[in-house]
């Protein structure tokens, strides 16, 4: 009996040896018992397919097909267009804008802006320090000056180096984007006189 | 006539006996141990077309997860980038370095770099990343600290037991939306600071994880 022990001692060492511990680092795609029932004869977003010739389940849309509920007929507030062709000043009135939508915007310029264009619009992003040229700052009077509508153009198709942002911040985001560039601009060209009175004292200003 | 067994063979049914109970609980604790995601999943590393390090984008840049997966939020799928994503940076950036060769050519032939997927549900579960996202569940609760993985590594075991001890106890894992993608974020108040907030979140946001069988099987 003592050899059977030891023959089972044997294969329990071998089987540890071979299969290793829990988390242990491997390349190996994992086991699947049932793969019919793990693996179904289904397209998952961004899987490979080789049904179409260009080996993507996901289909691009027709060319001049619009999806019910994605017209985007209005020109000011989906292409910062005015009605005479020149880029539209101040945020269109379809847009809402309050606390909410610049908070929105602050959020959406920390994920999609701020690597590049720095948390104050200075152009220090950190991309700055691996090699990103010059990244203009908001805070000259060429973009303080520039329209809503054309800010708005250059996020959804880019300018110079910078590629366009459409397929990753919707039109929405983008006005909200807009609405704090301004805000930071505004922040920078503060003066005294901005400080309401309750607060100067925090700050030491008379 | 000499003993066709000896003396010995007298405790032989007793001792198969046990040793049958000793095997089977030798296969039980194996099969436990061997046969779970937490073995056949976890350290899961694949080989990736270009080695992107997560730890120098994510972490020592601090990009936001979603500058790259960024239908996380509306979708329930968290998309792998397009190259032009890539490209945002890198047609600057490292412009001419070898081991971006795949990301340059899927961004001018328009097909995509065959980066392998290494969370992947089995096909009979549904998850849905975005209404995680948006009740403040972090991407580090399933993904680990992928801001400092150079090769990302399947670093939880995504098995049932895992969603249901979520769906079961919200309240240990539930933060504030805006801090879901701060891999590091925890709680300042600890344990306990966790839980009354998390319950505070549960009860405001009437949030109600599924346990059914249909919520996640459908």
């Amino acid at each position: 009996m003592r050899y059977v022990y030891l023959a089972t001692f044997f294969v329990v060492v071998l089987t540890v040896g071979i299969l290793g511990f829990r988390g242990s680092i491997s390349s190996r795609p994992p086991l699947e018992v049932f793969p019919d029932m793990d693996r179904q004869p289904k397209l998952r977003p961004q899987d490979a397919s080789t049904f179409f010739a260009d080996g993507r389940a996901d289909r691009p849309l027709p060319v001049g097909v619009v999806a019910r509920g994605s017209m985007r007929a209005d020109a000011a507030v989906y292409q910062g267009r005015a009605a005479v062709g020149d880029w539209v000043r101040g945020i269109p009135s379809a847009v809402t804008v309050d606390a909410r939508f610049l908070q929105r915007g602050r959020e959406r310029y920390s994920i999609s802006c701020a690597p590049c264009h720095g948390a104050l619009g200075d152009g220090n992003g950190i991309t700055k320090a691996y090699g990103m040229g010059a990244t203009p700052t908001f805070h000259d009077d060429r973009l303080r000056t520039m329209a809503e509508g054309e800010v708005y153009n250059t996020i959804t198709n880019g300018k110079g180096t910078m590629m366009g942002y459409a397929d990753k911040v919707v039109p929405e985001d983008r006005w909200a984007i807009v609405a704090y560039v301004r805000a930071l601009q505004r922040a920078q060209h503060g003066s005294v006189a901005d400080v309401p009175t309750a607060h100067k004292a925090e700050l030491g200003i008379q | 006539m000499s003993k066709l067994f000896p003396k010995s063979a007298n405790r032989l049914p007793l001792q198969i006996i046990i040793y049958v109970f000793v095997l089977g609980g030798i296969v039980t604790a194996a099969t436990n141990y061997y046969a779970t995601p937490k073995y056949t999943r976890v350290g899961y590393a694949p080989v990736q077309p270009v080695p992107f390090s997560h730890t120098l984008h994510a972490g020592e840049l601090g990009l936001d997860c979603r500058y790259c997966h960024s239908n996380v939020e509306k979708s329930g799928h968290a998309n792998i980038p397009s190259s032009q994503t890539c490209m945002n940076c890198h047609s600057i950036i490292k412009a001419n370095s070898p081991l971006l060769e795949p990301v340059r050519t899927s961004y001018e032939t328009g097909n995509p770099v065959p980066w392998v997927n290494v969370h992947v549900l089995p096909e009979y579960a549904y998850f849905n990343h975005s209404v995680h996202i948006a009740r403040g569940v972090s991407c580090v609760e399933c993904h680990g600290r992928i801001d400092q993985m150079d090769v990302v590594t399947h670093a939880k075991p995504l098995s049932m037991g895992f969603c249901l001890d979520c769906h079961r106890e919200p309240e240990k894992f539930i933060r504030s939306p805006e801090l879901v993608t701060k891999l590091d974020w925890k709680h300042p108040g600890g344990v306990e600071g966790q839980l009354e907030q998390g319950k505070k979140f549960v009860h405001d946001w009437n949030v109600k994880p599924p346990q059914s069988c249909s919520g996640c099987h459908r």
